[in-house]
């Protein structure tokens, strides 16, 4: 008991939260964009592979760290509008695209970094971003260090957060977006194109799941290898709902499941670590996340026209 | 309600609007005049185009020919944004609102530019209140859309394009799901706003209503025009008589000779399922030989009295008794063997199988019966099918064609063969008319009279009350979940039992 106190009063263990938080609130973000608009995106765990590796490249190729963001977002975007030309206009099924999706990115970005690197065995690194500490914030004791010494992409991860809440709730598109995805009949008796509206959110939303693969590489790794987002996107569909599809509440959840993380590497170094196997460490982030979707979904409210095509003209 | 003639300001014409979908022709050269503060019906069948020509005209299908002409400027086909920017404002039979909504939120949905910054929703929120004020239209703006009431839902859509500030209100069926008192508040509503230069076109097939709340009527057979008059100039039957041709005489309906008690409800509860009502202390016997009907607004009870006695849920209280005994163990399986046959409510979903063929759809309550060695009997299947496709005048393409090929009326009638050919003791037809022509209805409705007199016991659940009326031997009211005392053929008015369908009534008899 003590050395769990211990993990949770040493600063390290807020820095490492937050960092690992950090990707999983840009990606669902974008998810959590994509199924307000009524689109699930299982395209999201391939396409934050993708994001990682273009983010990379675009650094190790000589160009900034800001434009390597921008670079993942905009191929995020690409993956996304063909998610969306596939989904709503075409009314495939969202799980088959999906999976379709994550299943050509990761390939792609695989055989890209082959094509790109073809000799090379151990992975390049590159020069990832510096922590950014806030002036005073970042001296407040304990999780000042946490939330306040980290990368500028960390601290643009919050503020996505924060605008994708404010442009949901307090502007006409996020309302149209949101009624596209509760009853898209409406938004059409409205003059608003359902089509343009989702095809429009499911790339947005993309792009910020491919920035949130491009935290990984640029922001924490440095380097691109394969396997890396290891899960991340998967974990990021389960926040969504354990949001209730509130931005607000989906950060909590994934700061909450960053602490779970962050913890069991901890708690794998204390005496309880030797006694265990370390699978079971590894798994605990997951179990203890099953328990809190099972708790915190009971009462959310899905989306009503979530995965369901919406054809102009029929009833 | 005196209009003269005296030239009024037009704000909406449409002319010589022409639809075909495939072979089928929806609107035939239709055109149609709307004069400032006017209401003007659009009457019509089921199928005679009167929704397809207002979706051309709100600008969700584009017509083959014809222009659409709101305050002498021509709409471009096929946006509904023109439509809405030019002043036209549509109620959709189905509601176009999002339930998770604030009710406000649907109002402001699609008002404010886009890429504007703010919503605000303060400012709006004062002129919907204003606005629900002024026209009598009470609701609460911040109410979760949801949660209201179809009645109160309504007031919102007509509120939304109140907010726009519409000019013309198209109404598609608005009664369709009214008590009879909302009915009437509807309509006051809409005199208070034609009073300030609104122009109303209201569709529908019910003609008390038009007499009551037009000024003038458009009459729609076949996708044409087939006769517009003033209401001042008609009467009921003379409307009729144009929407489907001829004279219709109303059937007149002999007494039923009841019989036996087969079917008992013994202060039967059932629990309430989300938004929908269970039984509460229901009791109801259904006599051999007898027509009961069930009147009431749609989603007061109804649809857990089907599933009762379809077998699909048990009493969670009382007692079911089929003559004279409580079966031992209620589902569908012995609801079949007990005799019930089902005509149910929604035919796409629940009684039929869409990609079934005709004899697959045909055998679904039978085939355990109709096996050989284990195997299905086709032939004995097919040729059954062939005798229900020739006896019940079903029109397809053959037995094995996919049933969803069949016409609403069509798929009906194999349905009603399906149930009569097991010569069910009980019938619980549930809505067994509903969207079916006048033809297909007085067939239908002659065979259930038939299945009475041959002495099964019939319960007809149904939302139009003229129907209730015209074919029940005994009517009782449902609502919120509790049955009314049964009343005799002829007793009780249309006034009366809707009354007893707003939950009045109920408090005095308990």
């Amino acid at each position: 008991m003590t050395d769990l106190l211990d993990i949770f009063l040493s600063a390290s263990f807020w820095v490492a939260l937050v960092r690992i938080a950090s990707p999983l609130i840009f990606a669902t973000m974008g998810e959590l964009i994509c199924e307000r608009a009524g689109v699930l995106n299982l395209g999201i765990e391939g396409i934050m592979v993708f994001g990682a590796f273009a983010g990379w490249l675009t650094v190790y190729l000589g160009g900034g760290l800001w434009l390597g963001v921008g670079v993942a977002m905009l191929a995020g975007m690409a993956f996304g509008l063909l998610h969306g030309v596939l989904t709503v206009p075409f009314g495939l099924s969202q799980h088959v695209v999906g999976l379709g999706i994550t299943l050509l990115a990761t390939a792609a970005a695989y055989f890209a970094y082959r094509l790109a690197l073809p000799e090379v065995t151990s992975p390049p690194k590159i020069t990832p971003f510096a922590p950014w500490p806030i002036p005073g914030l970042a001296a407040i004791p304990l999780i000042g260090e946490g939330f306040f010494a980290q990368t500028p992409l960390t601290y643009a991860g919050f503020a996505v957060a924060g605008l994708t809440a404010l442009v949901l709730f307090r502007t006409p598109l996020g309302l149209a977006l949101r009624a596209a995805g509760e009853n898209p009949a409406a938004v059409e008796a409205q003059g608003l194109s359902v089509t343009a509206l989702r095809i429009g959110a499911v790339a947005v939303g993309s792009g910020l799941m491919a920035v949130g693969g491009a935290f990984l590489t640029l922001s924490a790794f440095s380097s691109f290898f394969f396997e890396m987002v290891n899960g991340r996107g998967w974990i990021c569909i389960a926040l969504v709902v354990f949001g209730g599809w509130k931005p607000g509440k989906a950060v909590l959840g994934a700061l909450l499941f960053a602490a779970f993380d962050a913890g069991q590497i901890r708690l794998q170094q204390t005496a309880l670590g030797a006694t265990l196997p370390y699978q079971v460490f590894l798994m605990a982030p997951y179990l203890l996340s099953i328990l809190a979707l099972v708790v915190m979904s009971r009462r959310a409210s899905v989306p009503a026209a979530l995965m369901v095509p919406f054809n102009k003209g029929e009833r | 309600m005196t209009r003269t003639g005296t030239a009024r300001e037009i704000v909406l014409r449409l002319d010589g609007i022409t639809k075909r979908f495939g072979a089928l022709t929806a609107n035939d050269a239709v055109s149609l005049s709307l004069a400032r503060g006017e209401v003007v019906a659009l009457l019509g069948e089921n199928g005679a185009g009167k929704t397809t020509l207002m979706n051309i005209l709100f600008g969700h299908y584009t017509a083959d020919a014809g222009t659409v002409e709101v305050m002498g400027q021509v709409l471009p086909p096929g946006t509904p944004r023109a439509a809405i920017a030019a002043g036209v404002g549509m109620v959709h039979q189905h509601f176009t609102l999002a339930d998770n909504l604030s009710v406000l939120d649907n109002i402001l949905l699609g008002t404010r530019p886009l890429w504007s910054l703010r919503l605000n929703r303060a400012a709006a929120r004062a002129r919907v209140r204003a606005l629900a004020q002024d026209f009598g239209l009470k609701v609460d703006p911040e109410a979760r859309t949801g949660a209201l009431s179809v009645g109160e839902r309504q007031r919102v859509e007509i509120l939304k394009a109140l907010y726009r500030e519409a000019q013309v209100l198209i109404l598609d069926e608005p009664t369709a799901v009214l008590t009879p008192q909302e009915s009437e508040a509807l309509f006051a509503t809409l005199r208070r706003a034609t009073a300030r230069g609104l122009s109303v076109i209201f569709i529908s097939h019910k003609l008390h209503e038009v007499m009551a709340a037009a000024d003038r009527v458009v009459v729609l057979r076949h996708g044409k025009v087939v006769g517009e008059v003033a209401t001042a100039d008609t009467s009921p039957p003379a409307l009729a008589a144009m929407m489907v041709g001829a004279e219709v005489a109303l059937p007149r309906v002999a007494a039923g000779v009841p019989g036996p008690v087969l079917l008992r409800l013994d202060d039967v509860t059932t629990p309430d399922e989300g938004a929908r009502p269970g039984l509460k202390q229901v009791s109801l016997d259904l006599r051999a030989g007898q027509i009961t009907g069930l009147a009431g607004v749609s989603g007061n009870g109804q649809a857990a009295l089907a599933d009762l006695l379809s077998g699909l849920i048990v009493p969670a209280s009382g007692r079911l008794i089929l003559s004279d005994e409580a079966p031992a163990d209620w589902n569908p399986r012995a609801a079949l063997a007990a005799g019930i046959g089902r005509i149910p409510e929604d035919r796409h979903r629940t009684g039929t199988i869409a990609d079934f063929t005709l004899t697959e759809n045909a055998i679904l309550e039978t085939y355990p019966q109709l096996t050989r060695a284990g195997l299905l009997d086709h032939r004995t299947a097919r040729r059954f099918t062939e005798e229900l496709i020739a006896d019940y005048d079903v029109r397809c393409p053959g037995p094995e064609a996919r049933i969803r090929l069949l016409s609403g009326g069509n798929m009906q009638k194999l349905i009603l063969g399906r149930v009569l050919e097991a010569r069910p003791r009980i019938i619980l037809a549930n809505q067994p008319v509903r969207g079916l022509d006048i033809g297909a209805v007085a067939y239908v409705h002659s065979r259930l009279i038939s299945a009475r007199d041959a002495g099964a016991a019939v319960l007809l659940i149904s939302e139009d009350l003229d129907e209730i009326m015209g074919l029940s031997d005994v009517v009782q009211v449902i609502s919120e979940g509790r049955l009314s005392p049964g009343f005799a053929r002829g007793t009780m008015g249309a006034a009366e039992l809707g009354q007893w369908m707003a939950g009045a009534g109920f408090d005095h008899a308990a």
